[in-house]
């Protein structure tokens, strides 16, 4: 399996890149074609949204699924992903800064952010900035192991991201709650003692 | 019957002061493709029912009526769906006919009413509404209907009467949002007596003058304009008059979030959303949200001595 993906990973590098172009097409058909609702900045807003935090979860997946299912070679479309990330988070926080509140700074900072859940989200959105900025092969040459380090950044904006969600929805929270199991099972596979756990467990499963 | 001012003597300051907040000074991103995809919800309607540019539809601040397009199609409704657009089609078939509504509780004169016969009973008058959610957009709508009073006068509450209960339809094979267990059904508000008394309170039949549609609460809803659009509860078939302040099924699913009186007031926050601006949809700027909806002169008389951040 992992052999296949390293073998097919030039096709399998244009699907992503289509998968994780798909959400931003379709919200320029619905526009163009009148698809969106009468709140059309509000749909823009989480259609923007809801991409950047699935391709979030998608980032954080890889280190465990490597691990897990042996597939090694999917290290070479974190990078994307990630880019894909920030690509989405920027275009939601434009549109709500700038489309949704017309960088009506004034009125921004008076009261939309002391808000807790347009804080947390734009405190995930700085977290983005320098991981984007040093995702070149530039950079991480250059910082060497500390590159390592700065991107564990990543694991808080998994948890500023989920929290933001949280808080964005109006009473019934169980879809970002499901998000959240994810993004903790997805840190929680970061630890070796959970991991080891989660082995002896599969061990004793499979030798029933 | 309130005296609503026309829009030629609306107030010129409060005229220039919307257009400079409409007109803001922001350049608007994308503007160009969202110009395409938003005019056509607004302008692009030939018959009068699309459109609400006649110089007459207005509302008392001088605000044109949203589309029925969009009045129609864009609704919570969580019995039929928690996806706004989705209720529309969902609600098509709701049996709206044959429908009784009990008023009971602590009357002279409880009754079961036909819907029909509270209609010849009333005379229905127009009353353009600003609708406010509690979400940040409102509309303006041109309801029809009676006040809630005439028919609290034909039950005559009791001594001790002090609120006002209403409950929707529980139909779970009609209604299937209600099979879901995360909200406790039916829906439930409440008013107290002198709100719901208030003559800005109707019980609306119909929208543009035509009969109200079920995505919109057919075939009886309450209309309270200077709170948030959730305590107009939909498709109502029991009204009680009791002593007790109801508890109300939001304000049993996030008590923290949502209080009995839930009046539309930017100076009592909410702890998700602020509510210092809304958007009107059809329009691409905010607005700002005014103190009871723009109903304050109406209505702030209810609520001498009464902390509204505490009773919110």
């Amino acid at each position: 399996m992992d052999n296949a993906i390293s073998y097919m990973s030039k096709y399998i590098r244009i699907i992503v890149h289509i998968c994780a172009l798909l959400p931003l097409l379709t919200l320029f058909w619905d526009l163009r074609f009148d698809n969106l609702s009468v709140n059309p900045i509000q749909d823009i807003t989480f259609r923007t949204g809801k991409p950047a935090l699935v391709l979030l979860v998608l980032v954080l997946s890889v280190t465990p699924v490597r691990k897990w299912f042996g597939l090694h070679s999917l290290i070479q479309f974190r990078r994307t992903l990630g880019l894909y990330v920030f690509m989405y988070a920027s275009l939601h926080f434009l549109v709500f800064v700038g489309l949704d509140y017309g960088f009506d700074i004034e009125l921004l900072l008076s009261s939309v952010f002391k808000k807790p859940y347009v804080v947390l989200g734009f405190l995930a959105y700085l977290t983005l900035v320098p991981l984007a900025i040093t995702s070149t092969r530039g950079w991480i040459r250059r910082l060497g192991k500390y590159w390592k380090m700065l991107h564990r950044l990543v694991y808080l904006t998994g948890i500023l991201a989920v929290a933001h969600y949280i808080w964005a929805v109006k009473s019934d929270i169980r879809q970002p709650l499901l998000f959240a199991a994810v993004i903790c099972l997805m840190l929680f596979a970061r630890i070796p003692a959970f991991n080891r756990s989660l082995h002896l467990l599969s061990e004793r499963w499979t030798s029933k | 019957m309130l005296n609503i001012p026309s829009p030629e003597i609306t107030p010129e300051h409060i005229y220039l002061s919307r257009r400079k907040f409409m007109s803001g000074a922001s350049k608007i991103m994308l503007g160009a493709a969202l110009t395409v995809a938003c005019s056509d919800q607004t302008e692009s309607s030939n018959s009068d029912f699309d459109s609400g540019n006649r110089q007459t539809d207005r509302d008392n601040l001088g605000d044109s009526w949203t589309s029925y397009k969009s009045i129609t199609n864009y609704n919570n409704f969580y019995e039929f769906s928690v996806n706004k657009e989705r209720v529309a089609v969902m609600a098509q078939d709701l049996r709206i006919s044959p429908w009784e509504i009990e008023v009971g509780g602590m009357v002279k004169n409880p009754g079961r009413y036909h819907v029909d016969d509270l209609l010849s009973k009333f005379d229905q008058e127009e009353r353009v509404y600003r609708l406010r959610c509690v979400e940040g957009w409102s509309m303006v709508i041109p309801w029809t209907g009676f006040p809630l009073r005439r028919l609290l006068d034909e039950v005559e509450p009791t001594m001790n009467a002090r609120y006002v209960r209403f409950e929707t339809l529980y139909d779970p094979v009609q209604l299937p949002g209600q099979n879901d267990g995360w909200y406790s059904w039916p829906y439930v508000e409440g008013l107290r007596l002198d709100e719901a008394s208030h003559d800005l309170t109707i019980l609306a039949t119909g929208i543009y003058g035509r009969a109200l549609l079920p995505q919109n609460g057919a075939p009886l809803r309450l209309v309270v304009p200077w709170k948030y659009g959730f305590k107009s509860i939909k498709s109502i078939v029991r009204m009680d008059l009791v002593s007790e302040q109801p508890v109300s099924l939001w304000m049993k699913a996030a008590p923290v979030e949502y209080g009995f009186y839930a009046n539309v007031n930017p100076n009592v926050h909410h702890p998700r959303w602020s509510q210092d601006t809304e958007r009107r949809i059809g329009e691409l700027q905010r607005r700002k949200t005014l103190l009871f909806n723009g109903y304050a002169e109406q209505v702030d008389n209810l609520y001498t001595n009464m902390d509204l951040k505490i009773h919110f």
